[in-house]
């Protein structure tokens, strides 16, 4: 039972966060939004008895993936100014 | 205005196909087939604790050999999109990061690193393996370039790891070929008992090797991308 | 309505929700970051549904040890062929991430615009 409210919750605030990452104009904030669906997806795939996945997309979805849009906005912007 | 109903067709179509697919599905009540082979025999066959390991290894490995190649053509083409101009030495004007971060860098760095190792040598036992370990040993460089602008890891030393390692995955696969029953069987030097750490064969050769191919692409598509370099 | 409300069932819905999300956000974004978010959207609910099909009531991960008995290992984990697939999966949406960011690095230094309508020279 416990296990199925804490689906839910990650549930809600994963399509919050996701619907989020698409509206937002700041690209920083939708960057960060769309790094926060990985992790919480990673929790919901521990739920879902898959360790394994869980922690490749904690390492690759919410971190790696973040840090490389982070780079190409960063070269952008010095380009700009 | 036309476009926008177009969108929203294509959307309420794609959302009534996966709706229709999954209206019927109650849900599993027992393994297929196939996976009832693996989790049945895995242990027997494969020498491996953890399932996910024995199917990525060895009855998929063949599939793992193209993802680590799709991997490394797409490393390839961000190099080669982004090549790095040799610009002249002369002091660049790095942004001193904090005393924190720097002093905290240092000491986790070498911790990362070091668990990266342990995930992929423990692969067959626990939850993780080769991707996992890499992820995190590039996770652990990718801060040290954050935290200390001013070390650096060149791109050759990164290239000689990744072929090196990528020819050792290959060359397991043809050992297999060779001592066992085909490519990419793990039964070349012994199964050994089962759960231990030298156990199920050449699994954790194998993952050593995708640990560090994994960790030195992703690490080198990370240097690629990296701000002060190809200002132009 | 209550004995369908399971941790599968929630996955399903999740990982339906969030494609459409990601696609929502493919086709109407205009910046070309916003479309490379919208696609990292897209690939992270269709990991999310393959692991729910995989799901199987009242049973543990694939990994054999004290708790799970190897002789009747069969009736105890989940499916591990879905995760297997998917933990490739991840891998490999990274690299793809990569490569169009990359593309989209290359096409600002040839244009100087972020905007997607800036972008004509293919249009018949």
């Amino acid at each position: 039972m416990l296990n199925i409210i804490l689906a839910i919750f990650l549930g809600i605030l994963i399509i919050v966060l996701a619907i989020m990452a698409v509206l937002n104009k700041n690209i920083v904030v939708a960057i960060i939004a769309a790094g926060a669906v990985s992790l919480f997806a990673s929790v919901l795939y521990l739920i879902l008895a898959a360790p394994d996945v869980a922690m490749t997309e904690a390492a690759i979805g919410s971190g790696l993936s973040t840090i490389i849009f982070f780079y190409v906005l960063n070269k952008i912007n010095r380009q700009n100014g | 205005m036309v476009k926008n109903a177009f969108i929203f067709l294509i959307l309420i179509g794609v959302a009534m196909i996966l709706v229709n697919l999954f209206a019927g599905f109650t849900g599993n009540v027992d393994l297929g087939q196939i996976a009832n082979h693996y989790v049945a025999n895995g242990p027997a066959e494969v020498g491996s604790a953890n399932i996910v390991t024995a199917v990525v290894v060895t009855y998929r490995g063949f599939d793992t050999l193209g993802e680590v190649t799709i991997l490394f053509l797409s490393a390839a083409i961000v190099g080669f999109f982004l090549k790095i101009e040799n610009t002249d030495n002369t002091e660049r004007n790095l942004k001193y990061t904090s005393e924190i971060l720097n002093t905290a860098s240092q000491v986790l760095v070498p911790i990362m690193i070091l668990f990266g190792v342990y995930v992929f040598i423990n692969g067959h036992l626990s939850p993780g393996g080769g991707f996992q370990g890499g992820a995190i040993i590039a996770s652990g460089l990718v801060l040290m370039f954050i935290a200390q602008p001013k070390k650096e890891i060149g791109h050759k030393l990164i290239n000689i790891i990744e072929s090196i390692s990528g020819v050792g995955f290959v060359l397991m696969g043809l050992a297999g070929v060779l001592f066992a029953g085909g490519f990419l069987d793990n039964n070349v030097i012994g199964l050994g008992k089962f759960g231990t750490l030298f156990s199920a064969g050449a699994i954790p050769i194998i993952y050593i090797f995708v640990g560090l191919k994994v960790g030195s692409e992703l690490t080198g598509i990370a240097l690629s991308l990296k701000e002060n370099q190809n200002e132009a | 309505m209550m004995e369908k409300l399971n941790i599968q069932n929630i996955g399903l819905t999740v990982g339906i929700l969030v494609i459409l999300v990601g696609l929502w956000g493919l086709l109407t974004q205009k910046n070309l970051i916003k479309i490379v978010i919208g696609f990292a959207l897209f690939d992270t609910g269709t990991h999310i549904l393959m692991v729910s099909i995989g799901y199987i009531k009242y049973r543990t991960a694939p990994i054999l040890d004290e708790a799970v008995d190897i002789r009747n290992a069969a009736k105890l984990v989940v499916d591990p062929i879905p995760q297997a697939l998917v933990l490739t999966a991840i891998v490999i949406g990274l690299g793809i991430t990569a490569l169009m960011l990359s593309y989209v690095l290359k096409m600002y230094q040839n244009k100087k615009s972020l905007e997607i309508n800036n972008y004509k020279d293919l249009k018949w």
